[in-house]
């Protein structure tokens, strides 16, 4: 099979970034023989620094950088613009507000002629037409997958397997931390505040978990849903959002005494309804799944309902939604 | 000292199953041929403070004995209704058939909030007052004076839109009173 060398740069090297390259690592070989692609790795950025070589960053290298040792005098748009190589991974934290600094390094990124592969929120939700705009100008792919659902597939799965379908409406449970909370709730009988600091001490749930559960995670996720599977030119501001604060044992008791329970669900349809809030799903729904899992019920008009449940954070399980997108870039 | 912050003690659940005050009524009547006939088999039913809801008049079939057959759907408070065929006759009106409509489709839907503070009649009312669609059950658990009491609710409807509109209209009252309701997906 004929080799393609793929060049790659991490721009963010928290868990979604050093997975991406874990996963790249393992499964390099494999890759090649499949797909017939190359992943090499020739630039990592992060706030502690960067690195960069043309014949594929070394494992030193990658250690070096993680410890913390200062690398260069060079910046991550430096290694974006200067290092040649064909797919820039953003994977910086989100920032739901200005959605930066990703959406600098993605602009950037498609001006200097890079495929984009992002599991950052802020850049595809805030700016999503002219990210796609700028991708067509210069022939160039942005995937961002691992931005909905983690490792669950929804963008390729309507895109591609489902390509001839009309989709009516995706609902499902888009975070995780809610999930594990309300589940927590309903199965110990425990109030919220009490499930929230559990959450917080195993690492679920963030210092500041209002992103999470007020639902602005689960809405910034329904509005990348709405603009690339619906056509929408939605914004956060669209969304009808309620969180799950206010949910009480008590409701989850009377919720569970009439056959149903209560999850954060995300709701987007072809008529442009766009709203995060707590909902009753019967017990034999398929959207009931319990502890961190995602899920989505995808109707349509051809294939009817298509439910997909996998895990929805975590670097490993992001890296596979990213290694995908960049697979699917060359094939 | 012990801690019990992590004990939690259950509110007991208190079930109110409450009374029908409107229903829905589906009529088959029969009108002498000769004008105004069709006004004079109406009005008692605005007079009983009733709703029509639809008419089905065939002037072209007749009944053997040469009277008009009518359709009827109206609402009526359930202790007008016997009041209302007594008129009808009084009238000269046939009452063939009286049905009352079915609530076919339900759904659950939870409130949380200072429910009980905000006059649950009143939400309740809102919808019975409708004739098409109803509360049918009510559990409330409370767990303590001015703390977060929480209600499941069945809506019962004479159809799905009729459900529909009963829930906005649940909706809309629970959003005055800073009551959160969670419907079924």
């Amino acid at each position: 099979m004929k080799q393609e060398t793929v060049r790659i740069s991490i721009i963010g090297f928290g868990y979604v970034g050093s997975g991406v390259a874990e996963v790249i690592r393992r499964k390099r070989e494999a890759i090649a023989r499949k797909h017939g692609i190359d992943l090499k790795i020739v630039g990592i950025a992060d706030l502690k620094g960067v690195i960069a070589d043309e014949q594929g960053v070394s494992e030193e290298a990658i250690r070096a950088l993680k410890a913390g040792e200062k690398q260069g005098d060079m910046t991550s748009l430096d290694i974006i613009r200067d290092v040649a190589h064909e797919v820039m991974v953003e994977t910086t934290p989100t920032n739901v507000e200005t959605g930066e600094p990703g959406l600098t390094h993605i602009i950037t990124a498609l001006e200097s002629g890079r495929h984009v592969v992002t599991s950052n929120k802020g850049p595809i939700a805030l700016e999503y037409q002219k990210l796609m705009e700028l991708a067509a100008k210069h022939g160039k792919e942005i995937k961002f997958e691992a931005a909905v659902g983690g490792a669950m597939p929804i963008i390729s799965l309507v895109r591609e397997n489902l390509a001839g379908n009309g989709v009516m409406s995706i609902k499902g449970i888009l975070n995780g931390t809610c999930n594990y909370i309300l589940t927590r709730m309903a199965e110990e009988d425990l109030p919220y505040e009490h499930v929230l600091k559990e959450a917080q001490e195993i690492g679920i749930a963030e210092t500041d978990p209002s992103k999470d559960i007020e639902g602005v995670d689960t809405a910034v996720k329904l509005v990348i849903l709405a603009n690339s599977i619906f056509g929408m030119n939605a914004t956060y501001n669209d969304v009808k959002v309620v969180g799950i604060s206010e949910i009480t044992p008590d409701a989850l008791k009377l919720a569970n005494d009439a056959g149903y329970v209560i999850k954060l669900i995300g709701d987007v349809d072809s008529d442009g309804r766009l709203e995060v809030a707590p909902r009753l799903v019967p017990k034999d729904d398929p959207l009931n799944v319990g502890g961190t899992l995602n899920v989505a019920t995808i109707k349509t008009d051809l294939a009817g309902e298509i439910t997909v449940i996998g895990k929805g954070a975590g670097p490993i399980e992001a890296a596979s939604a990213i290694l995908s997108d960049i697979i699917g870039i060359y094939s | 000292m012990e801690d019990r912050s992590y004990f939690y003690l259950p509110p007991p659940i208190t079930t109110i199953n409450k009374k029908v005050i409107t229903m829905k009524v589906s009529m088959s009547i029969e009108l002498k041929d000769i004008p105004g006939q069709l006004v004079h088999a109406l009005q008692p039913i605005s007079n009983l403070g009733g709703n029509i809801r639809s008419v089905q008049h065939q002037r072209d079939k007749k009944t053997p004995s040469g009277r008009i057959p009518l359709q009827l759907v109206l609402e009526i408070e359930e202790r007008s209704l016997n009041i209302l065929v007594e008129r009808l006759k009084e009238r000269g009106v046939n009452v063939v058939r009286i049905g009352e409509e079915r609530l076919k489709d339900s759904m659950v839907v939870l409130l949380i909030g200072h429910i009980v503070h905000s006059d649950l009649r009143e939400t309740i009312d809102s919808i019975d007052s409708t004739g098409f669609a109803e509360v049918v059950e009510l559990s409330l658990s409370m767990p303590g004076v001015d703390m977060t009491s929480s209600a499941s609710v069945t809506l019962s409807a004479i159809g799905k839109e009729e459900l529909k509109d009963a829930l906005d209209i649940l909706e809309a009252t629970a959003e005055k009173k800073g009551i959160m309701v969670i419907s079924s997906i």
